[in-house]
């Protein structure tokens, strides 16, 4: 989890190349809590960091979204904002990069602006997920604005197969509709409207009756 | 059947709001709530014998009288990380009804006396995380959060709390760990939640549907509710049907239904000319059933005599259009990148798990690889500080003990293709072993 296996360099015969896991320069101090005189914090950024802080009795509970606000503003959780929430926050920086190798949507390498991710666990699989996935992956090609992942279950098996597109439940999504959603995606339109999950009434034949 | 408790009024629109809400009888509970002592309203909980809707199925009641009396820090936290493959109830409720929510958790803090509440919800629910903040920040203005609720002498602060992608922060002390802004590590238990939980204060967690029966209860009372379901499961439980049938969704039943009636009538049983193979009854991570089980009652306790679990009370039906071996990898494989990695042998023996049915499929396995991949279950279950190791240990024992004569021609029927390729021509680059790891 913590580290992503297709940044590891390996040599052909599979065997990681040495070094690969170096984890810093080891001649330089270990960095500290970042000296406010010297780290820059845009406003915006520290007074929402801030105000995640003062939620809960103990700051270091704002981690999470405070690497979602860099994330937010940056696009990844980049060297520079996360020295900058730690600045707000009164941590390390290692602290916080540590806290974000762990989660699957904190992002600690440039990614895509776009992100879709196709739910490919079981319920999903069962009903062609893997094709699916392998569709858009010709669709998208090496299109850089995109971030495309196969994801673990993202609770929406009654809409399998489907995809989270910037942050939009989208299912059950046919093959030949992988197209007209990833036109739909780089165009900034909604995507395929009618299989939104925001939209979808329930199943439940009593609930239906009421 | 009786009437539905959760889902009752559910489509209708702006059912999301406080005024559609209020308008529907909502937040009547609480008042109630708020008139009668702490320990009368906890008395009703208990009487209700409703079990934890979120996979353990520990009794609520129970639970919250765990928790220390008197003056302190005490905490309610709501596990709405619903990540268990095949589960998605608490979606729809968040998304539908989040005040519902909201009112279940203003009640059981007043019964605990905490004062601080927080929703932990799995951050790829962004809609519904948007929903619920949207209606937290209506009830506070309502007055039902803040201090002194309704002119009672209880004060109580909701915030929401997204987390980032991570299966095991579902677990309880993991979800503890990551509120608190650490990585998603399991704790050593005991000390149990209700002691030393939350910031080391004592903190009741449960389930997103369990805190949304509450108002239902508490307007019906305990014992009145003790009577719908079975006993020893007791009330409407949401079930998520999904995999291979025709009508997915969520379905609000009552506890004790044969299992048939719920994935042939319900969810429309497996596409025309298949059936079903074997079902997941509780998620992925419990044993799985076949075909001949399907007129189990649908039930704690009925599961559980049956070698498997209600678990979240997710279904996934599989139908013999596929080949177990295929599940079994997808299951394997989830866990494998969800495990943490703090405890050994759930670390390792998720991975191992993986490359062995990794080796049945491309025909490098021998029969005897099947007994060692049923040892390996055996020595995670049990071994592990939480039950993730268990959860992949489960069904993929339960598939190989079943399913054995698959797996068997299976391996058989990949090794042939794999001899007649390496005869012939000479092996592509995927087969020779090593290059892939």
């Amino acid at each position: 989890m913590a580290i992503d296996p297709t940044r590891v360099p390996r040599f052909g015969h599979g065997s990681r190349v040495p070094g690969w896991d170096d984890a810093a320069d080891l001649t330089k101090d270990p960095s500290g809590v970042p000296d406010p005189a010297t780290t820059p914090v845009p406003e915006s950024l520290r007074a929402r960091i801030e105000a995640h802080m003062a939620k809960y009795p103990d700051r270091r509970s704002a981690a999470i979204p405070a690497l979602y606000e860099v994330q937010n503003d940056y696009g990844w959780c980049t060297p520079e904002g996360v020295e900058q929430a730690a600045c707000v926050m009164r941590l390390t920086p290692g602290y916080l990069i540590a806290v974000a190798t762990f989660y699957d949507m904190l992002f600690t390498h440039p990614v895509g602006t776009h992100q879709v991710w196709v739910c490919t666990n079981i319920s999903c699989s069962l009903c062609g997920a893997d094709e699916l996935y392998e569709r858009f992956r010709e669709e998208v090609g090496d299109d850089p604005a995109f971030n495309l992942r196969s994801f673990e279950c993202l609770g929406a098996c009654d809409i399998a197969p489907m995809a989270s597109i910037d942050g939009a439940y989208v299912g059950p999504i046919a093959l030949d509709e992988v197209p007209t959603a990833v036109e739909q995606i780089r165009t900034g339109q909604e995507v395929l409207p009618d299989k939104q999950l925001s939209r979808r009434k329930s199943v439940d034949p009593k609930a239906s009756e009421q | 059947m009786t009437d539905l408790l959760l889902f009752k009024n559910i489509d209708e629109p702006d059912l999301h709001t406080l005024e559609v809400y209020e308008r529907r009888g909502g937040y009547r509970s609480l008042r109630k709530a708020l008139g009668m002592p702490r320990e009368d309203v906890l008395a009703e909980l208990d009487a209700s014998a409703i079990r934890g809707r979120g996979g353990a199925g520990f009794a609520m009641g129970k639970k919250a009288s765990f928790l220390p009396k008197g003056a302190m820090d005490k905490y309610l936290v709501c596990n709405a990380d619903e990540s268990e493959p095949g589960t998605f109830k608490d979606r729809e409720l968040m998304q539908k009804s989040p005040h519902m929510l909201i009112e279940g958790m203003i009640i059981a803090a007043y019964v605990i006396g905490a004062t601080r509440a927080f929703i932990y919800i799995r951050g790829e629910y962004d809609f519904q995380a948007s929903r619920l903040e949207a209606a937290v920040e209506e009830a506070r203005e309502a007055g039902y959060l803040g201090e002194g609720i309704l002119g009672s002498d209880h004060d109580l602060t909701l915030w929401v709390h997204r987390g980032a992608g991570a299966y095991i922060c579902g677990e309880e002390t993991a979800l503890l760990d990551s509120l608190e802004g650490k990585r998603g590590n399991p704790r050593l238990k005991p000390p149990f939640p209700a002691n030393q939980g939350l910031y080391q204060g004592p903190t009741l967690i449960n389930n997103v549907e369990t805190l949304a029966t509450v108002p239902a209860i508490v307007e019906m009372g305990g014992a009145e509710y003790a009577k719908i379901g079975s006993p020893g499961s007791t009330g409407t439980k949401l079930v998520s049907v999904s995999g291979n049938v025709t009508n997915p969704g969520n379905f609000e039943i009552e506890l004790g239904i044969p299992s048939r009636e719920l994935i042939y009538d319900l969810a429309g049983g497996p596409p025309d000319g298949r059936e079903v193979k074997f079902w997941f009854p509780g998620g992925s991570s419990s044993p799985v059933l076949t075909k001949d089980d399907l007129d189990l009652a649908y039930d704690f306790d009925t599961m559980a005599k049956a070698g498997s679990m209600l678990g979240s009370g997710a279904i996934i039906v599989v139908d013999d259009s596929n080949s177990v071996v295929d599940v079994a990898l997808k299951t394997a494989k989830f866990y494998r990148h969800e495990s943490c990695g703090k405890c050994t042998p759930c670390r390792e023996g998720t991975n191992w798990t993986v490359k062995m049915l990794q080796r049945i499929k491309s025909g490098e396995a021998t029969p005897m690889d099947l007994d060692i991949m049923a040892s390996v279950q055996d020595r995670i279950i049990g071994n592990c500080l939480c039950v993730l190791g268990d959860a992949m240990a489960m069904p993929i024992g339960s598939m190989i003990a079943k399913f054995r004569e698959e797996f068997e021609a299976y391996i058989e029927e990949a090794r042939a293709r794999n001899d007649a390729l390496t005869t012939d021509e000479a092996p592509p680059e995927a087969l020779i072993q090593g290059a892939a790891a």
